[in-house]
């Protein structure tokens, strides 16, 4: 039973990083139409500029120092995405293939760059002690990370709830999503809060990035890592109901259930090594035979 | 004068000068179609300026051209000064106000939180809007998705006049609406074109005839007629151009 619990946890832990990849991909989406396949690449340069922080620490620096690298995972993902909105995806406004077409090619750029700068094997993230550790009740053992990654999930989406249903910038943000043009019939500049919810989103992707490597990959980061990450991330998207932050929600946890659950029982007792991953695709396929515009809906938030 | 169209002649530099609204062969195709083919006409300030003409004349497509959302060809003045190639928000925010045909309310956010997005200056009018609007006040936490038809469209005229703007263009506000809410509309634009000057798009003759001083008539993406709306009552030029009978 202790397992099981523990394996539940876990399962949240991995679903609240997910839905903090899903949140961005489903704002950006949610008022732009763009599928942004370039969020990978800013939870990997969020993930490696935690980590080269980190080296700079002594012992991980405790946990204000884990916080920095949080910080500075978040502000990295965030500058890079809001200046790749700004060079390029602002010029071709009005061209969604176009704008598709160039966050994979930015992709495709970055993690070449990465490859090049950093070599493809993976490096090591200094982290506090405490973090690699676990706590005990009773009979239950449960990894640290797990909490902070449990946290961060719900600190983001609170976080986000409030900021779209109390600030200017959320309520543009909110009727953009359901009408652009009326939006700037109405002298609001859109193309900011175009700029705002790419870096919102790139902040969001660049904490996965950091968390995913601390709880999830021995606090190894890997040039591919973001590409891994974001194909579930979509997969969440689009279970949750594209451009729908609750719907994300239910469905990164839902997500991070199954592939957990099914990688324990099926993977590892039965030796099928994919079997996490491949239900997560059978759970895709009957959710959208059942309700393709996904659990909460096309565009309700 | 309002609603002079075609050529321009030697004083239309001075006419320009003192126009709420001044655009000159504004042309636009879509996918091969000649939407809109060089139509120029003036609206002067103060008063209400009908565009009418048959569906698919081109009305609609005028006025998103005048606020950019269509990327028609032409010269756009307000108020004097070319807006032409100006982002649809920098227009708006120099003193245009818009009504979209179908009012385009933000229907998941409340009452109250269409007219806060609207806001753009530091005194929003909330006074002279649940003045004219009084139903708006009541409902102002109601989502705007779940009001009427007629409440949607007070919502979408309340939202272009939270702000001091010289000039609306308001979209067929009568369209959809039941007989009794028609009525109510009319009403409440008669208050509302003492605020600023108003181009309105409108199919209903009764509602034009009510509201307006002048009107452009519209046919096949062209100025085909502007003068007083008393011209209205020619029912060959309506027949012929609006292709209905205005009967007695």
């Amino acid at each position: 039973m202790s397992t099981l619990i523990a394996i539940l946890i876990s399962g949240i832990a991995l679903g609240a990083i997910y839905f903090l990849v899903a949140s961005g991909l489903s704002l950006i989406y949610g008022l732009m139409d763009i599928l942004n396949f370039a969020h990978g690449a800013f939870l990997t340069i969020g993930a490696y500029a935690g980590l080269e922080l980190s080296l700079h620490l002594v012992n991980g620096g405790g946990l204000l120092g884990f916080l920095g690298l949080l910080v500075v995972a978040a502000a990295a993902g965030a500058v890079v995405a809001a200046v790749a909105e700004v060079l390029l995806i602002r010029p071709l406004y009005g061209r969604p293939v176009s704008q598709i077409l160039i966050t994979v090619g930015l992709d495709l750029v970055v993690v070449g760059l990465l490859l090049g700068v950093f070599g493809s094997d993976s490096r090591q993230i200094a982290v506090p002690v405490w973090l690699t550790g676990a706590t005990h009740v009773g009979s239950l053992s449960i990894p640290n990370g797990d909490f902070v990654g449990l946290a961060a999930g719900v600190l983001v989406y609170v976080g986000l709830g409030l900021f779209l249903k109390h600030t200017r910038f959320g309520l543009v943000i909110r009727a953009g999503a359901e009408n652009r043009d009326m939006v700037q019939a109405l002298g609001i500049d859109v193309s900011k809060a175009f700029t705002f919810v790419f870096g919102l989103g790139g902040a969001a992707a660049g904490l996965a990035g950091l968390l995913y490597a601390v709880v999830f990959s021995g606090s190894l980061v890997g040039p591919t890592q973001g590409d891994q990450l974001l194909i579930f991330a979509f997969i969440v998207v689009v279970i949750g109901g594209l451009g729908s932050i609750r719907g994300s929600a239910i469905a990164g946890i839902v997500v991070g259930l199954v592939q957990v659950v099914s990688q324990f029982y099926l993977g590892s007792k039965s030796g099928w090594a994919e079997a996490g991953d491949i239900s997560v695709v059978i759970l895709l396929a009957l959710v959208l035979s059942l309700r393709p515009s996904g659990l909460a809906g096309a565009r309700e938030r | 004068m309002a609603g002079t169209a075609g050529r321009r002649g030697a004083g239309a530099a001075s006419l320009d000068a003192a126009a709420a609204l001044a655009v000159e062969d504004l042309s636009l195709s879509i996918a091969g179609s000649r939407i809109l083919d060089g139509v120029s006409f003036t609206v002067a300030k103060g008063g209400v300026t009908a565009l009418i003409g048959r569906n698919g004349a081109g009305k609609t497509t005028t006025l998103r051209s005048v606020i950019g959302l269509e990327h028609a060809t032409g010269s756009v003045r307000v108020a004097g000064v070319e807006v032409a190639g100006w982002p649809t928000f920098r227009r708006i925010r120099f003193g245009i106000g818009y009504v979209p045909e179908d009012r385009d309310v933000f229907s998941h956010l409340t009452v109250k939180e269409n007219l806060q997005l609207a806001e753009s200056g530091t005194n929003p009018r909330y006074d002279l809007v649940y003045q004219i609007f009084p139903e708006l006040a009541q409902r102002s936490q109601q989502a705007a998705g779940t009001l009427s038809g007629g409440q949607q469209q007070m919502l979408a005229i309340a939202r272009v006049l939270l702000n001091d703007k010289g000039l609306l263009l308001i979209d067929e506000p009568s369209k959809g609406l039941s007989p009794r809410f028609v009525g109510e509309m009319v009403e409440a634009l008669e208050k509302v074109r003492g605020e600023a000057t108003v181009v309105l798009v409108e199919q209903n003759i009764h509602v034009v005839k009510r509201l307006a001083g002048e009107l452009v008539i519209l046919d096949q993406g062209r100025v085909a007629h502007a003068g007083p709306v008393e011209d209205l009552d020619d029912p060959e030029l309506v027949r012929r151009l609006l292709g209905v009978s205005t009967g007695t």
